[in-house]
């Protein structure tokens, strides 16, 4: 019945909360954030209307979702970008070598792309001993200690700068311990150009692909995405199915809450737009642009009317920046590819309701990843309604490893609930014994203990609301 | 659902399959762009916000008039001791910056060859690049640039410095209109972008630091040819 392989966010949270460094780097960084994202929204009249106009193109983006994907590859086809589809990652990762192979390329740099690191790309390609290196300064602080990001936005949020500094020194070569900010960052650019130089390839994400066009659009403030994708000869980008748009002008308003809601600019440092390799005459571009489009369970996601809204997500963080639960844990404990709000909703659909139950639990429904997602994703409706696919096989579901959070004791218990209930002189007698004795059950006993172990144990009254109504005079309500 | 080495067509079919086969789409909600629509401003006044959103990102401005321009560029790089200024010898910015290029002082280097034999003196021994816009953004504050045959796309990226000419009667109100008024969501080159400021991050402790992987400095020759 118990999902194998079931993996604990209540332990990884438990641990990272007993690490006061941790909590500060996001308490702090979290902080920034939400001040900042507020002051790009002075008027909450032009807020609403923008997330309303954003919502409202993602969901016609979703609605035309095949149209639009082979609209999108006609046009890019046409512009000269090559298209491959992938239903697994592990396709993904396949067809991606055999670009990088047929190129003869060993070495790609990376611009930040969170699709790849859905598909471990970079693990796979060392293992076929090609060099895949992030050049997204967060990206590259957190592969030099061979972490993952901790945030989709701010990878390697979770570090100070004292921490960096140390890793600097210790793992760049030449290099002297500074905690000057501008010192480490020209650090990591004097090594990256040279990479950016060398490289066979250069591999980016997409944040949004124009279908009307066949364009592929990237933000960024560093310029690693522009580097990685017109320096190279050879250009592969990879994204998710549901990234595409229908125009170009639609992506104007979805950039402009985009960077608002994630790092609270009112517009990046670079929008690219790449509709083709070297055209005739250029003189620099890649030659050759390769579009992967990853399925990875996104179809079952889109066949729910429901869960659907999960696809509407345009990447921005702001559900993490604004979570109480992420604020205090940090993104490695949730131990996802996408932590926070966002990862909640879309971890388990991927892998399955069941192996990653605790975390459809680790959140208290306060709401607040919902208020804030510039396209309106209801992630606490979404939240609960995973909670009853973990544990129900319900007829017409779709969902990835439904019923399969279920347990034995959490059946048993609800079943003797339901038991004393359904029997008025049962309950009684139980409403009888617990507050007479309630008090004196142990809080170390069995069950009570999950509560108690954090919390002061509760104390029963000393007679049920039934009997004080009864004995007060009220028969009726 | 697949097997471990279908062919590429088949994960296409599949991938569409499945995502026809999700089937009733309903109506397709309306699009209300007025919040786009409230985004205007008279010339004078997208000149204005365009500096005042690129200042803040620490772009620097030069101003110059239709006939100085080019003696503004000059001006700058004899300022700034620069050894050298990549241009684009058959672009109409690029033609006019040489036609009045004085001799002595900084050389013009002419970006004519294929990146694939300029690629280490571009990165090496490249002091400033200098290209035209084909529009700015007044609500956020950004270039618009198109790079291409006569700019390729490099110039407004490696060197460590990028001058930008931009005429101050192309800036529109957003990216939105902008997007309209050039009509990229027709056609648009193989490459094009918009530039708000030098490069930077905040990835090491949400300190912003400038100049991390594009240019150290961005600077706008702003050209008032208003009116």
């Amino acid at each position: 019945m118990h999902a194998e392989n079931e993996v604990h966010f209540r332990d990884a949270a438990a641990k990272a909360l007993l690490d006061p460094q941790l909590r500060a780097n996001f308490r702090r960084a979290m902080d920034g954030l939400i001040a900042k994202r507020l002051a790009q929204f002075p008027d909450p009249r032009d807020l609403q209307d923008l997330r309303d106009l954003s919502t409202a193109i993602r969901s016609r983006s979703l609605l035309c979702l095949p149209e639009l994907l082979e609209q999108l590859e006609a046009n890019c086809a046409k512009n000269g970008i090559k298209v491959h589809w992938a239903e697994t990652c592990e396709q993904a990762n396949q067809l991606i070598l055999g670009i990088l192979q047929a190129k003869g390329a060993k070495t790609l740099v990376k611009g930040k792309s969170m699709v790849s690191e859905e598909m471990h790309l970079n693990a796979f390609l060392e293992s076929k001993g090609i060099e895949a290196l992030e050049s997204d300064l967060g990206e590259y602080i957190i592969q030099l200690d061979g972490e993952t990001p901790s945030h989709i936005i701010m990878p390697a949020i979770h570090k100070n700068k004292d921490q960096i500094a140390r890793q600097f020194s210790q793992k760049i070569k030449d290099a002297k311990y500074t905690e000057d900010v501008d010192e480490l960052t020209a650090m990591a650019r004097k090594v990256l150009r040279q990479k950016f130089l060398d490289a066979d390839a250069g591999l980016s994400g997409v944040n949004f692909a124009v279908a009307e066009t066949g364009t592929l659009c990237l933000v960024e403030n560093e310029g690693n995405g522009r580097m990685s994708t017109h320096v190279p000869p050879l250009h592969i980008a990879v994204m998710g199915l549901e990234k595409v748009v229908a125009r170009l002008e639609d992506v104007a308003p979805l950039y402009a809450i985009l960077t608002r809601s994630a790092t609270g600019q009112a517009v990046s440092t670079y929008f690219n737009l790449i509709t083709g390799p070297r055209g005739e005459g250029e003189k620099d571009g890649p030659q050759e642009v390769h579009l992967v489009i990853l399925d990875n369970g996104r179809s079952r996601i889109y066949a729910d009317p429901q869960l659907r809204a999960t696809l509407r997500c345009i990447r921005c963080g702001a559900c993490m920046n604004h979570c109480p639960v992420y604020t205090r844990v940090g993104g490695h404990a949730y131990e996802a590819v996408y932590p926070g709000p966002i990862g909640k909703i879309l971890t388990p659909q991927m892998e399955g309701v069941g192996v990653r139950h605790d975390l459809i639990h680790g959140s208290s429904l306060c709401g607040a990843c919902g208020e804030v997602c510039p396209v309106e994703i209801p992630i606490p409706e979404i939240l609960v309604r995973l909670r009853r696919e973990a544990t129900h096989s319900d007829v017409g579901s779709n969902v990835a490893g439904k019923g399969t959070g279920r347990t034995a004791t959490e059946d048993w218990a609800w079943h003797l609930w339901a038991g004393v209930l359904k029997r008025p002189a049962l309950y009684r007698v139980a409403t009888w014994f617990a507050t007479r004795f309630g008090k004196a059950l142990p809080a170390r006993a069995p069950l009570i203990k999950n509560w108690t172990q954090f919390r002061t144990k509760p104390v029963p009254a000393r007679r049920s609301l039934t009997e004080r109504l009864r004995a007060e005079g009220v028969s009726h309500e | 659902m697949s097997s471990p080495n279908p062919s590429a067509s088949d994960s296409r079919t599949a991938i569409l399959g499945r995502l026809r086969a999700s089937g009733d789409s309903g109506p397709l909600p309306a699009l209300d762009t007025a919040v786009l629509e409230r985004r205007q401003w008279d010339p004078a006044e997208r000149v204005t916000r365009l500096r005042k959103g690129m200042e803040a990102v620490h772009t620097e401005f030069l101003e110059a008039k239709p006939d100085t321009w080019a003696a503004v560029v000059r001006a700058f790089c004899d300022r700034e001791g620069l050894k050298n200024l990549l241009y684009g010898p058959v672009s109409e910015a690029g033609t006019t910056l040489a036609a009045t290029w004085a001799p002595g002082g900084p050389k013009l280097v002419p970006y004519d060859r294929p990146v694939e034999t300029f690629k280490q003196e571009l990165f090496g021994a490249i002091d400033a690049g200098f290209t035209g816009t084909v529009g700015g953004v007044a609500e956020t504050g950004g270039l618009l640039l198109m790079p291409g045959p006569a700019e390729p796309r490099l110039m407004s990226l490696v060197p460590p410095i990028h001058i930008a000419l931009l005429r101050a009667s192309t800036i529109q109100d957003s990216f939105w209109s902008a997007i309209k008024a050039l009509g990229w969501g027709r056609a648009l080159p193989p490459n094009a972008l918009m530039i708000s400021g030098p490069s930077k991050t905040a990835d090491i402790e949400q300190t912003l630091a400038y100049g991390v992987h594009g240019p150290k400095r961005l600077i706008v020759v702003l050209v008032d040819d208003l009116k």
